[in-house]
């Protein structure tokens, strides 16, 4: 009976860790369901990136006051965690703060830890006030509703109980208290259990104790279902970003291949195949669901953290149309775990559904509203490219479709008639001289 | 404009049998709309004071196809595309100009895949490049001096191609007293034209963009909106327009400032 603790505790880390190492598994196949796409060149520069934005966070502090604090909580984050290493260790083996023989350095950690855990209380305090007392429009659009709104808010909550449970930990552990070193933060909290029996402190901090590592743990695993999945794959989606200047688009390789068979006088359009080729399906061009994106692209709507600085800078969104960049990602990602629930319930093969990411999830409107401007890719602070999952939508819309506005169809036809937007005659392209 | 300009075409060149410095991409815009046709006679002006050797390619110029692209019509770009540097790569065109910066985005990024890789530089660019050599000197007594002047930067300039200093060393140059509007370089208002907008009925919602980006540029009370895109100078001198300003305030391309100031 001695060592139930240390086996029930066992138990929970392994049931945590293993939960969630489940639904990786399962995160990773999704993004795999998108096209390839290679991301295997300059690694340098991709690695700079990656330290650049997302340990760097360079991108953030474009917005101080969001920036800072998001600091703080990221930081705070980090570094508390060291801590998490002392609570595994003594939890397994039953020891009480291991680590505390390592003289006065264990107080210096400690006393960080809980600086930074008041500095992450009051940030989030303030960012949850940010969101439900000034209601920055941000945080209020049509998308912000329902889930992803209390999702931003029990993530708050989660830091602001985890924090107190850390501080309270420590405030009740009396030969902590008597080492009275690294005790900074939690010597004030001492006086409000004044008055307990030391049997009571114990109980106490033995209940936060364990409340502060399974908190933990159910944190770990709800970051799958949640927009908080940034914290782990901001590092990634950072390195896999586009290189390229931003105004550059792909150009389409199958395209290429078909417009140089036009343009190639030796090719004979007639010609039949070659015998027993199979008659390669032609490949689908854009996308209309989640399968034709690429799995970058897959990535960056699993990254998204709803924050809204992309659908803050876009003209279209801040002229009151129905495109919100940040919209575009949170429907992929809707969509991609729609079909990933779908492949799992149909023993690992998707079954058509009768949906689609196009039509069901984003519109055409939205869609024709964007002016490609590149204002919610520069304002991503994860380098998130809604863009091109629009331009790739777009492609589908008329390549495949013929869908385009009428006015684009105009447009289009005059650029194949005259090589020009508009009606005029190629013949009169240099009439502007003489005028 | 009452002098006469001299525009030599590519054709004309090879006839000759001489190779010019610089192509001059003057776009569709630049070719047929009358607003920017008189952005593409001023950069011509420039060209022949600083007697830069250039040539257009006149009749055998044909959309870039930068719009077709970002309506999502690939084939339609690619087509442009591959028809346009066959007709670049049989010239041996090396360098490339352009007032567009949609031209500049397409040629300079989206062409070289496509066997089409010249030095590609925006007007202000090369404008800049022409002063520091001294082939072009801006009086510094000139008509614009002093005056209020705010940047619109064009995205596909800006954003697209990180160009955000080229057109304002010679706005600084021109001695004009420069003043930024809130939301400009990295985080400028798009006018609303890009994205193949310029040629459709925006969709609904309770504002035009570029009335919103000009109520941007009016913040600054500038006495000239200067910008380096013909589409951003549409869209701009409507909303001017818009906002009843335009016996106030005109709506200027950088190489019209420069071209004009006496």
């Amino acid at each position: 009976m001695e060592y139930l603790p240390n086996i029930l505790f066992a138990i929970i880390l392994v049931a945590g860790i293993g939960y969630f190492a489940k639904n990786v598994k399962k995160l990773i196949r999704n993004i795999k369901l998108g096209r390839d796409v290679d991301v295997s060149d300059n690694k340098s520069e991709r690695f700079k990136n990656m330290a650049m934005i997302a340990l760097g966070q360079s991108k953030m502090v474009r917005r101080p006051i969001a920036g800072i604090l998001h600091i703080i909580v990221y930081l705070g984050f980090i570094i508390i965690n060291i801590e998490v290493l002392e609570i595994i260790i003594d939890g397994l083996f039953g020891t009480h703060r291991i680590f505390s023989g390592i003289g006065a350095t264990y107080g210096v950690l400690i006393g960080t830890f809980e600086v930074l855990a008041l500095l992450v209380f009051v940030a989030v305090i303030i960012f949850w006030i940010r969101r439900n007392v000034i209601k920055l429009k941000r945080f209020w659009k049509s998308e912000m509703t329902a889930w992803p709104k209390n999702d931003g808010n029990f993530i708050l909550y989660f830091e602001m109980v985890l924090m107190t449970l850390f501080l309270v930990m420590n405030a009740t552990d009396v030969h902590f208290q008597t080492m009275n070193s690294g005790n900074v933060i939690s010597q004030f909290i001492v006086p409000w259990f004044n008055g307990l029996s030391e049997g009571t402190l114990h109980l106490i901090e033995r209940s936060t104790w364990w409340l502060h590592i399974v908190g933990i743990l159910v944190f770990l695993n709800y970051l799958y279902f949640s927009k908080h999945l940034h914290i782990l794959l901001a590092f990634p989606n950072t390195y896999y970003a586009k290189l390229t200047p931003k105004g550059q688009l792909n150009n389409l390789e199958s395209v290429t291949k078909e417009v140089k068979m036009m343009m190639d006088p030796n090719v004979d359009p007639f010609a039949a195949p070659p015998e027993g080729a199979e008659a390669a399906m032609p490949e689908k061009f854009g996308a209309s669901d989640v399968q034709d994106l690429n799995w970058v692209q897959l990535l960056n709507a699993y990254t998204c953290t709803e924050c809204g600085r992309c659908t803050s800078e876009c003209p279209a969104n801040l002229t009151g149309k129905k495109l919100s960049p940040r919209k575009i990602m949170m429907d992929t990602r809707d969509r991609l775990e729609e079909v990933g629930k779908n492949i799992d319930a149909n023993g690992g093969e998707f079954k058509d559904d009768g949906k689609q990411l196009l039509g069901d999830y984003i519109s055409n409107e939205e869609l024709w509203a964007c002016t490609t401007c590149n204002a919610c890719v520069e304002a991503c602070p994860v380098s998130i490219d809604p863009l091109s999952i629009i331009l790739e939508m777009r492609r589908y819309l008329v390549m495949e479709q013929s869908a385009a506005p009428t006015e684009l169809n105009t447009m289009m036809t005059n650029i194949e008639n005259n090589g020009a937007p508009w009606p005029y005659n190629q013949m009169d392209r240099l009439n502007w001289k003489d005028e | 404009m009452s002098e006469v300009l001299n525009v030599p075409t590519m054709a004309e060149c090879m006839a000759e049998g001489r190779q010019p410095e610089i192509l001059f991409w003057v776009g569709s815009a630049g070719s047929y709309d009358d607003r920017a046709k008189k952005i593409t006679k001023a950069f011509v002006k420039i060209l022949n004071k600083a007697n830069v050797d250039f040539a257009v390619l006149g009749t055998e110029e044909s959309c870039t196809g930068d719009v077709a692209k970002r309506a999502g019509n690939e084939f339609l770009f690619q087509m442009q595309a591959v028809t346009n540097i066959e007709v670049l790569n049989a010239y041996q065109v090396k360098r490339i100009v352009t007032a567009c910066p949609h031209s500049y985005n397409t040629l300079k990024n989206e062409y070289p895949q496509l066997g089409g890789q010249y030095k590609v530089q925006h007007h202000t660019e090369f404008i800049n490049e022409l002063i520091k050599s001294g082939r072009l000197t801006i009086e510094g007594e000139n008509t614009f001096k002093g005056k209020r002047v705010t940047f619109h930067d064009p995205c596909y300039l800006g954003r697209a191609n990180e160009v955000y200093e080229a057109p304002r060393a010679l706005l600084q140059t021109l001695g004009v007293e420069l003043v930024e509007m809130k939301r400009h370089r990295k985080t400028a208002l798009c006018c609303g034209a890009g994205g193949a907008q310029m040629f459709k009925e925006p969709e609904k919602g309770d504002k035009d963009i570029n009335v919103l980006r000009t109520e941007d540029a009016l913040q600054t009370q500038p006495n000239i909106i200067a910008t380096g895109c013909p589409y951003c100078n549409t869209m701009m001198t409507d909303g001017v327009k818009a906002k009843e300003k335009e016996n106030e305030i005109t709506v200027l391309d950088v190489a019209e400032l420069i071209a004009n100031a006496q």
